[in-house]
């Protein structure tokens, strides 16, 4: 079964179609990024997969779930880390992530031991008293994905991880981003090519609310006639009929 | 379970905002001091400490509007709020979790009020339990405007709506400075249709031991409390469906 797989997912704003009959498939553990320039349509995407906007036509499955009918057991299933900032700012790094667990239903303990493993695991121990709206933006961001990994999705939505962060903060971040690969699908969204290039198996691109290819980085370099994946994207986007 | 730990959350963002401390805590106590300053030198009946204590303490509910509608306005400005939506929080969680943490903390606020107005001189009664817990229905109002304005405006529109006007409505028609009655008029007769001097009215009926007195302003700030708290959720669920 596809982790992800969209027929027809369209979404109109009056006389603006953002999405135009997206047919798009994620297999299971893999990391597929969504690319394109802006007005191209991704977050419109990620809206509707994550069941924040309703599809004006066509549907999606989520593991077999429609976002329509299913969309509690999609919401189980799913985890979004937000482009900006997304933690509360009065809370500690520790009680961020206890929220996290707690709104998915956790007991108490359980979102406890949770928020324990996930500070080891994104070296956060240190500043577990913190609160987050102390922390840099590298910081934020670190504990902003580790918010959405405390339910253990089986679906990943990573929108713009590394905006804004410096080379070394973006350097850990693909780290993080690297070893979650097999365990859980990812969709990610970036206007970085090198980052789409170093983390993706497969690459989808769209303009005007079209899907134009999907790819793996080797295929896509390959199809534009090119050795820089930047440049295959721009050609393919500059020649895509939308 | 869900429900809770958002609940708490909110909590602890309101409670932790220094700002907030102060406006919720400190600005109340601060003017029952002046106020029984200027009344032990100039006694004016107006703030007799028995007469002073209830209309204070629903002026310091007003600060509970700015304090929910700031913190919602700013989670509909971050990515926050948007994050929880994908979460399988319900609308029904999102709205009790924003509107029942700050009651207790309303609770709180007026029994701080009352606790200083007797080191001030106010002499403690039975009715000053019930005059705590006659603050419920304004309480309500006024965290549920809180939420419908949180709803509405940015956190910037917020400060001036709710820090400034909102306040000040309060303080002005509420009859906690002067009597209406000196004005009269259209002013008088505005301030009547609002549920504010009516809820100074029924803490004052309340505090003196006398409940009948607390007709018919209960029913006016009950009433107000409904129809902004259903007015509220309509346009929570509408921004909820907007973002």
């Amino acid at each position: 079964m596809d982790a992800v797989k969209t027929v027809d997912l369209t979404k109109k704003y009056k006389d603006l179609t953002a999405v135009n009959a997206l047919n798009l498939t994620v297999r299971q553990g893999e990391l597929l990024s969504l690319l394109g320039v802006n007005g191209a349509g991704k977050t419109t995407t990620i809206k509707m997969l994550t069941g924040l906007t309703r599809p004006t036509s066509g549907d999606a499955f989520l593991n077999g779930k429609s976002i329509l009918t299913e969309s509690g057991a999609v919401k189980v299933m799913i985890a979004v880390s937000p482009q900006e900032t997304a933690v509360a700012p009065n809370l500690t790094v520790r009680e961020n992530l206890e929220l996290m667990a707690g709104v998915h239903g956790f007991p108490k303990s359980e979102a406890k031991d949770r928020a324990a493993a996930l500070s080891d695991c994104f070296s956060l121990g240190e500043i577990a008293d913190t609160r987050a709206g102390k922390l840099s933006g590298g910081w934020q961001r670190r504990l902003s994905i580790a918010m959405a990994l405390i339910s253990d999705p089986q679906i990943l939505f990573l929108d713009e991880p590394t905006l804004g962060l410096d080379v070394l903060a973006r350097s850990d971040l693909w780290d993080m981003i690297r070893n979650l690969k097999g365990k859980m699908t990812v969709i990610l969204t970036t206007h970085y090519m090198e980052e789409a290039e170093a983390l993706s198996d497969r690459v989808a691109i769209m303009k005007s609310g079209r899907l134009l290819l999907t790819g793996t980085p080797e295929e896509i370099r390959s199809r534009a006639g090119t050795d820089k994946f930047d440049e295959a994207f721009v050609r393919i986007v500059k020649e895509g009929q939308p | 379970m869900k429900g809770l730990a958002f609940s708490k959350r909110n909590d602890l963002e309101v409670l932790r905002d220094p700002l907030n401390l102060f406006f919720g805590v400190g600005f109340p106590i601060i003017l029952l001091l002046l106020l029984t300053a200027i009344q032990a030198n100039i006694p004016v009946a107006m703030f007799e400490i028995e007469h002073l204590a209830p209309g204070i303490t629903v002026f310091g509910l007003s600060f509970m509007t700015l304090f929910s509608a700031t913190l919602i306005a700013k989670d509909r400005g971050s990515s926050f709020l948007q994050r929880l939506y994908t979460t399988p929080l319900t609308a029904g969680d999102f709205i009790l979790g924003y509107l029942l943490p700050i009651l207790p903390i309303c609770i709180a606020q007026s029994v701080i009020c009352y606790g200083a107005a007797v080191i001030l001189g106010l002499k403690v009664t039975v009715h000053m339990v019930s005059s705590v817990l006659f603050t419920l229905p304004a309480a309500l109002l006024f965290v549920s405007l809180g939420l419908l304005c949180g709803s509405i405006f940015t956190d910037k529109q917020v400060g001036g709506i709710c820090g400034a006007l909102l306040t000040n409505l309060t303080a002005w028609l509420s009859g906690v400075w002067f009597d209406l009655g000196l004005v009269g008029g259209a002013f008088q007769k505005i301030a009547d249709l609002l549920p504010f001097v009516h809820a100074v009215e029924m803490e004052r009926a309340v505090l003196r031991g006398d409940y009948a007195g607390v007709f018919p302003h209960i029913w006016w700030v009950s009433g107000y409390a409904a129809a902004v708290t259903a007015i509220a959720v309509f346009a929570f669920l509408r921004q909820m469906e907007r973002q």
